[in-house]
């Protein structure tokens, strides 16, 4: 039997790998007839399972098109115009003190609410990973629910809890301590808006790889400790690793949520994008592109080291659920 | 089986007491107080300020245009979102890798940049909006503006909610419908955009969700002038720096009711893709 709907690479450049026969084609015999009605029967079926070669050419040049009006030419704006007036001006407006501190706090920010919600996301998905209970599915909405709070309201809620007007404000003035419009009130909403990203990483890997490994390293004599770091941790280390970048990511760019709580006081509570906002007010256009360049140069690096862990931890998931279903076999 | 629990079924693993408890502390600290701090302190407020904070001509103008202008960037990005995974997907050309690696990238630039960025090119001295402006097409500080900005950061949504489903479908499916002589439009139609429709909703309802909420990549573009290009959560700002406190947090319940109701959406959303996919 032929295999009609099978486009073999040779016959077409763009064909997706994915439905490319493995088997080479038959070269195209002409003095042979049975190959040469193959060959016509391959071509009607395939004109019936992928699109003629125009049309294709064109999707692929809209997507493209798409994609570089709305990605690539953004970025390479920033860049073009940061170093508009030359390499010694961007150096200069990189080494402006208040850019400096600015970088400063974004560092600590992020530096505090990564390993928070990296050790939360441990936590949780070992919970809920690894134990069966009632309320699973609540719990795990909530606390995807920081991604569908709006940046500014993330902020606002903080304020309405330490500001002057809030809850606890009158007491926080009492005792002079200042969370809004200071540096804790910064790592907050940082912590907020980047809350569910390791744990949503880690979450459906570990339900994936199940909670066998781990029984079997306790009947072995291990402690819960040692299962933990020596089982678990290896299991999942490429999804933890995928999860922390992109969470880092969003708590060194996070803006409006930030934007809120800071009070916007150059040198003490201003971060990176923050900064960013007051150069382009002041039409410091290019110093604003400066610093947006470092934090796009952190959005690329981020999709790199992203795009290179991604494969590992769908490889990590695929042998989960192989296992889960050699296990179904036997 | 003796510690067999209601809520629980019994497990041979240490730490759920632990991690359960360390989950639930951190997360009623970060997130569940402080936002039913918000909704407690509209209680203090009395329905008619309520009402007047909500229903303002200036709110309700910044409404039609925040959920117009993600209505549409939403449509677009499932329009163009789809094309994208399925080119990504389907067909091979030089620099797939890198570009289905850009995708990604409104997830991780951050939005300030994009902002002043998207600005920058579309103003009529930039890039692109010197060519524009003689053609009569203001985009900056106009609604236009804001819609592009809008439609750049939800563009991966769609694309990697759509992506995965189209990379499962299963070729015989394509095969058998052009064996009963369905041609290539007609598979695509009735055969393959059905299998992709849960996905494809999905994708638009994130992308819209994420729309409603942004604020970075939209400030700068957008020109800010009440009633015409002034978006709900710039409202609450400008409410705020007013010392309004009653009304940013009038704003801000409107906002998150509305975004609950979203998250309830997706999640039925979801929840009939899994079951299509399984079945």
């Amino acid at each position: 039997m032929t295999t009609p709907a099978h486009r073999t690479p040779e016959s077409d450049p763009i064909l997706g790998d994915g439905r490319s026969s493995p088997v080479a084609s038959p070269p195209n015999g002409e003095g042979n007839p049975n190959r040469t009605s193959r060959h016509v029967t391959r071509r009607i079926a395939e004109r019936a399972t992928t699109e003629p070669r125009l049309v294709r050419w064109a999707l692929i040049a809209v997507a493209l098109g798409f994609l570089g009006a709305f990605v690539v030419l953004p970025m390479a704006a920033v860049f073009a115009t940061a170093l508009q007036k030359g390499i010694s001006t961007y150096i200069d407006n990189i080494k402006d003190p208040m850019v400096l501190s600015a970088m400063k706090l974004t560092l600590i920010a992020a530096g505090i609410a990564v390993p928070l919600n990296l050790i939360f996301g441990l936590a949780a998905s070992w919970a809920i990973a690894k134990f069966e209970f009632y309320g699973k599915q609540v719990l795990i909405t909530f606390i995807d629910l920081p991604f569908s709070v709006s940046p500014v309201v993330s902020g606002l809620i903080y304020v309405l809890i330490f500001g002057l007007q809030g809850w606890f404000g009158p007491w926080l003035n009492e005792h002079d301590i200042k969370i809004i419009f200071a540096v804790p009130g910064i790592v907050l909403a940082t912590i907020f808006v980047t809350f569910p990203f390791v744990a949503r990483e880690l979450i459906p890997l570990m339900q994936a790889q199940g909670a066998e490994e781990e029984e079997a390293a306790l009947t072995l004599g291990a402690s819960g400790w040692q299962t933990f770091r020596r089982v678990t941790l290896p299991n999942v280390k490429w999804g933890l690793l995928y999860g922390v970048i992109l969470c880092n990511a969003r708590a060194m760019g996070e803006f409006g949520a930030v934007s809120v709580v800071s009070g916007h006081i150059r040198g003490l509570t201003n971060t990176m994008t923050l900064h960013i906002e007051i150069l382009y007010n002041e039409y410091h256009s290019v110093a604003a592109f400066a610093v947006a360049s470092l934090l796009a140069l952190l959005a690329l690096v981020t999709l790199a080291i992203k795009s290179a862990v991604e494969w590992r931890v769908k490889q990590q998931l695929r042998s989960a659920r192989q296992t889960v279903i050699e296990r179904e076999a036997t | 089986m003796a510690k067999t629990r209601a809520w629980r079924k019994w497990s041979v693993l240490p730490g759920f007491g632990l991690s359960m408890g360390y989950t639930l502390f951190y997360l009623s600290l970060i997130v569940l107080i402080p936002l039913a701090g918000t909704f407690l302190k509209t209680a203090t407020l009395t329905w008619a300020q309520f009402w007047a904070a909500v229903a303002s001509p200036r709110a309700l103008a910044s409404y039609r245009l925040t959920f117009g202008a993600s209505l549409v960037a939403a449509a677009v990005n499932g329009v163009f979102g789809l094309i994208v995974a399925w080119v990504l997907v389907r067909y091979k050309f030089p620099g797939r890798r890198l570009v289905d690696a850009l995708v990604d990238l409104p997830f991780a630039l951050p939005t300030a940049v994009a902002g002043i960025a998207l600005t920058m090119i579309y103003s009529p001295k930039g890039w692109l909006g010197q060519y524009l402006e003689p053609l009569g097409i203001k985009v900056a500080f106009t609604p236009l503006g804001i819609t592009l900005a809008l439609i750049f950061i939800g563009l991966p949504f769609v694309v990697r909610t759509v992506q995965p489903v189209l990379e499962d479908l299963e070729p015989e499916v394509e095969q058998v419908a052009a064996s009963l002589g369905a041609n290539r439009w007609q598979t695509f139609w009735r055969v393959i955009v059905p299998t992709l429709l849960p996905a494809l909703l999905t994708g638009f309802a994130l992308s819209f969700a994420r729309a409603v909420g942004e604020y970075g990549s939209v400030i700068f573009i957008a020109g800010n002038m009440p009633m015409k290009t002034e978006i709900t959560p710039l409202l609450i700002i400008i409410k705020l720096e007013q010392y309004d406190y009653a009304g940013a947090t009038a704003l801000a319940v409107a906002m998150l009711v509305v975004s609950f109701a979203m998250l309830l959406v997706i999640n039925l959303l979801q929840r009939w893709g899994t079951r299509r996919h399984v079945s």
